[in-house]
């Protein structure tokens, strides 16, 4: 074992201290019953159902699990075990005693996971109800907000709230102040009463101002929460009858120098701050007939690259925060890949082929919002075709070898279908469109393109590529850039980068990554929330915060 | 249209006369509150002439007016202590600023809660104790659950007039709320689960005001300390109210204590079995009912670790109980010993920051003040000649919270295994068999001057009058 205290998310439902996951026909229940003293690290209790990483990593991994264990639940519904107490949100002494990367990490992990729920409302149908029942407050009520109904239990005590800015000095960062503007479409007005006031609302007034759908008595309110969500489920494309797929543990080994997956390596290199992804193309036939993808299930390529891609991003941003440089390559059959590409694309209409699908889009989209530089490396024997040639237009910049005297072994990119749709990023575009900022029609332009294998000087002309020197050239060239970009200061590459990644259009979700995020993640630092007198870190104590007034 | 007089109406020393704003929310509210207090008040005796205490002043001749008075025409008043002008913040980060005469904006959602809650305390304990009058013992203890329920009334009134005098919009519809939960009430319960029990037995209604009250007027001493000098005066004058109610638990468990002396000294026998018989309360029943009320009354102070009791304490919302007798009236950075458990649920010291052990320094004393009634009440047992004494429970013992929360600990504080402690439960706690036995005691007496068999008649009656006297007019 290279690393101490290596923190994976592999979780079992079989070890849940926190989340309890009931499938009732097309319904599934998520029981929050936080074990007060099972956080994930020593020197805090999660009391009031409060929450912590650990927590969240057993949500995450129930989601999955309803996704891919249990096809035929059309709706979820989250709750809590504790009378009079859904959730209070993230815990605060766990806040105040982490590091800022590992606060702005849980974030960012916290926020995918709610997204992950809107995505699959979208997607594939899978409908969340929000039963509070119970004082839902900050992160908790975040949690709520990403489902796609919420019903308060209407005892004239439970409120929702989100006291962050009256209470602790900092934000609602896990969506909370995006949702209620942009999701719940509630008046600014409102909006700026409901946030500073500590004891949030309740009853009538929470569904006047539209914070809530619904409110219910408690002796009711399960059995309305219930008759709801099987009203949801009635909308819902998932099957009536299937039997799910099995999810086994990511085969991941763990090497001195990194990590290794059947579709996946991982090679550190940490004296240079780097560390080169290698995703692998199919080494053989991808089947496409629905009966045998089912029988291959977490083995089918798609989905064990995804998981294993998926895993990788996370053990990579939680565990190694000093490596800021990521080096993506890919290696393989580029045809494998876009055979893959195609049997996925094929079988759409069945559920689990959907759930690949979006577990596929949803680990390209972690690698956006990813505070790493990445630079996609194209080389011989690389395979950026189709869904793979996603990780070059995810990466920052990328360089492309040009073999000019050796063109049998040119390497070459292939624009597939999963380029032009399937594949959408959290700004509601493809990777294509945000690249090309200006040209409204570059799907027709480039689909012209399409299946064409293109070498480095062609994919340079038309923006495929960043730069695509020649094998002189080459060695020194990306030597260079990888040692300049490693360089340069972390946080202004962090800002820069999610800056540029998310050009021109907006939605709510690159609203919350950036915006949201990035106010919070300044207000994480200052003074005011973390000094010595800060609210953040004086909360608990008793001492009152000793703000520095001046507006910046 | 004549002018209403509101100082007939409701007496108070707040200048209702003159504060339209005021006579607004409760001319809006009082109706709301009448028709609360016939729906869930006293059930049986809204028609009958009750002697009962009202305050119409706060000095000495004004606070204990005596008179038959039918319940739903008591005149609930609200009164404050008198404003001592000099007063200046007693504890905490203000230490030494003049105190607060209006809430400042930067506490109002923290007094306004502590408000509510203690508010909630006071209609929900009428509500608990609204069946009791069906089996009353005698009229005279009639009288003083009724005294007890119109003070829990008035009570209410005095945190009603702090929310509408003082929160606004915000504050009215608090007051409105704290009439709309019940106790019990599955939908819409009162906020401490403790309140949502009922009290249907006259045992557990001595008991209540023994150890439940004596927590009110431990919380109320705390507020009486508040920078939010409104708050602070209006508390101070619930308190003398408050001591009423501590000795009617007082006297009435130690008349039950006198009872079952009597019957041990006739029969010759401390056998429970031979007390029952005789129709007493055994000494060993009442032991587990101290038992059960004690430990969840210890609950109500909150967890021994506190962030909120750090921060009230800081602010100067909420002080300690007299706490001009402590030296040290900030706290900063003095720190308190707490027992908490070792992995072995062995009792070990941990030094915590003063400010987060509030919880606990009021705690500690509630508990020296539970003593006194026992070493009254261990005293008649020893000058009867036996041996037995009335013990408190250890601080340990059936907590649901803190750090020794749901652990299995006898009464004593020693850890005893899950088994064990489901074993002897009934010997620790009231079993149902106890409870059912008291149930069958609970038959109502109501000629004058007569006393139910489990209980001794009082040493005196009320404000002069005779132990026949007739309290309640049921005749």
């Amino acid at each position: 074992m290279a690393y101490e205290n290596l923190i994976t998310y592999d979780r079992d439902p079989e070890s849940y201290k926190h989340w309890s996951l009931d499938v009732d026909g097309e319904i599934a229940t998520l029981t929050l019953t936080v074990d007060e003293d099972g956080g994930i690290r020593p020197g805090y209790q999660l009391k009031l159902n409060s929450y912590d990483l650990g927590v969240d990593m057993e949500l995450h991994d129930a989601l999955q699990r309803v996704r891919f264990e249990h096809p035929s639940v059309k709706s979820v519904i989250l709750t809590s075990g504790l009378d009079r107490m859904f959730c209070a949100g993230a815990n605060i002494y766990m806040l105040g005693t982490s590091t800022h990367g590992w606060k702005v990490n849980f974030c960012k992990f916290t926020n995918e996971t709610r997204n992950s729920m809107e995505d699959s409302s979208k997607h594939s149908g899978l409908k969340f109800v929000a039963g509070c029942n119970g004082v839902t407050a900050g992160g908790g009520y975040e949690m709520a907000l990403a489902c796609d109904e919420i019903f308060l239990i209407d005892d004239r005590s439970s409120a929702v709230s989100l006291p962050e800015v009256p209470l602790l000095g900092v934000l609602p960062g896990t969506g909370g102040l995006t949702r209620l503007t942009d999701k719940r479409k509630m008046r600014r007005d409102l909006a700026d009463v409901f946030c500073t006031s500590t004891e949030g609302v309740r009853g009538q007034r929470a569904k006047e101002w539209r914070l809530v759908d619904h409110i219910a008595p408690k002796q009711v309110f399960m059995e309305k929460v219930r008759e709801r969500a099987a009203e949801l489920a009635k909308e819902s494309k998932r099957p009536d009858q299937a039997e799910g797929v099995k999810m086994t543990p990511v085969k991941r080994d763990v090497r001195d120098d990194g990590y290794s997956y059947p579709n996946v390596d991982v090679k550190l290199d940490a004296d240079g701050r780097t560390v080169t992804i290698t995703v692998k193309a199919p080494t053989e036939k991808v089947p496409s007939d629905i009966d045998t993808i089912l029988k291959q299930g977490m083995d089918w390529w798609p989905l064990a690259m995804a998981r294993e891609l998926d895993d990788a991003i996370l053990i990579l941003r939680t565990n190694h925060e000093e490596v800021g440089l990521w080096l993506l390559k890919t290696e393989g059959d580029a045809a494998r890949v876009l055979e893959a590409d195609a049997a996925v694309l094929k079988n759409l209409d069945n559920w689990f082929v959907t759930e690949v699908m979006g577990m596929m889009r949803r680990t390209f989209a972690r690698l956006d919002v990813t505070s790493r530089s990445m630079f996609a490396v194209i080389d011989e024997g690389s395979c950026f075709a189709g869904s793979l040639l996603e990780l070059a237009l995810s990466a920052d910049r990328s360089y492309m070898l040009d073999l000019p005297d050796d063109e049998e072994n040119a390497p070459a990119i292939i624009l597939g279908d999963m380029n032009f749709g399937p594949l959408e990023e959290v700004n509601g575009l493809t990777r294509l469109q945000t690249r090309y900022p200006a040209e409204d029609d570059i799907h027709d332009q480039l689909k012209k393109r399409q299946g064409e294998p293109l070498v480095g000087p062609v994919a340079e002309e038309i923006g495929l590529v960043t730069f695509a020197p020649d094998d002189l050239d080459w060695d020194d060239e990306l030597r260079i850039a990888i040692e300049e970009r490693a360089s340069l200061s972390p946080d202004a590459l962090t800002g820069m980068e999610a800056n540029l990644r998310f050009g021109g259009h907006e939605t709510m979700l690159t609203k919350v990554f950036g915006r949201l995020s990035a106010w919070q993640n300044w207000i994480f630092i200052r003074p005011n929330a973390v000094g010595e007198k800060g609210a953040l870190k004086l909360f608990g104590t008793g001492s009152k915060a000793d703000f520095d007034w001046k507006r910046v | 249209m004549a002018a209403i007089d509101y100082q007939e109406r409701i007496p108070n020393n707040v200048d209702l006369n003159t504060d339209r704003r005021l006579q607004r929310a409760l001319e809006h509210w009082q109706p709301k509150f009448l028709n609360w207090w016939q729906d869930l008040g006293p059930e049986g005796f809204m028609g009958h002439d009750v002697y009962l205490r009202t305050a119409v002043s706060v000095d000495a001749k004004g606070w204990a007016h005596f008179g038959h008075v039918k319940m739903p025409e008591y005149r609930w008043g609200i009164f404050l202590a008198d404003r001592d002008m000099d007063r200046t913040v007693g504890f905490g980060d203000e230490f030494g600023k003049p105190v607060w005469q209006e809430v400042p904006g930067e506490h109002r959602a923290v007094l306004r809660n502590l408000i509510t809650t203690q508010g909630d305390t006071e209609p929900a304990s009428v509500e608990q104790q609204r069946m009791l009058g069906q089996t009353c013992p005698s009229l005279y203890d009639l009288r003083n659950l009724f005294q007890v329920n119109v003070e829990e009334g008035r009570h209410l009134w005095a945190m009603v007039y702090l929310l509408h005098a003082y929160f606004g919009r915000d504050g009215r519809e608090e007051a409105e709320e704290l009439l709309m939960r019940h106790s019990g009430d599955v939908d819409n319960p009162r906020i401490l689960s403790t309140f949502n029990e009922p009290i249907d037995d006259w045992l557990s209604f001595f008991m209540f005001t023994y150890f439940t009250d004596r927590d009110g007027k431990f919380q109320l001493k705390c507020l009486a300390e508040s920078s939010f000098d409104p708050l602070a005066r209006t508390c101070q004058f619930m308190l003398t109210e408050e001591a009423h109610h501590m000795f009617v638990g007082e006297t009435g468990i130690g008349r039950i204590i006198k009872r079952a002396l009597e019957v041990m000294k006739e029969t010759g026998s401390d056998d429970p079995e031979v007390i029952r018989k005789a129709g007493a309360i055994d000494l060993h029943l009442l032991q587990r009912y101290v038992n059960f009320w004690f430990s969840s009354c210890l609950d109500l102070f909150g967890s021994e670790k506190s962030s909120n009791a750090a921060s009230y304490f800081a602010s100067g919302v909420k002080g300690r109980p007299d706490e001009a007798r402590f030296e040290d009236h900030i706290c900063r950075d003095s720190n308190f010993d707490l027992e908490v458990p070792d992995e072995k649920g062995k009792p070990i010291s941990e030094s915590i920051p003063m400010r987060n052990a509030m919880n606990e320094v009021v705690r500690q004393a509630y508990i020296k003040d539970c003593m006194v009634g026992l070493t009254r009440w261990n005293r008649l047992i020893k000058k009867a000649g036996f041996d037995f004494e009335i013990t408190l429970p250890s601080q340990r013992f059936r907590r649901s919270i803190g750090p020794w929360a749901n652990m299995s600990m006898d009464p004593a504080g020693k850890q005893i295994s899950a088994e064990e402690y489901e074993r002897r439960k009934t010997e620790f706690l009231p079993s149902e068999a106890d409870r059912a036995y008291v149930k069958s005691l609970m038959k109502p007496v109501m000629e004058p001057g007569k006393v139910a068999s489990w209980i001794a008649p009082p040493d005196r009656g009320i404000n002069n009058q005779s132990i026949e006297y007739e309290y309640v007019r049921v005749h």
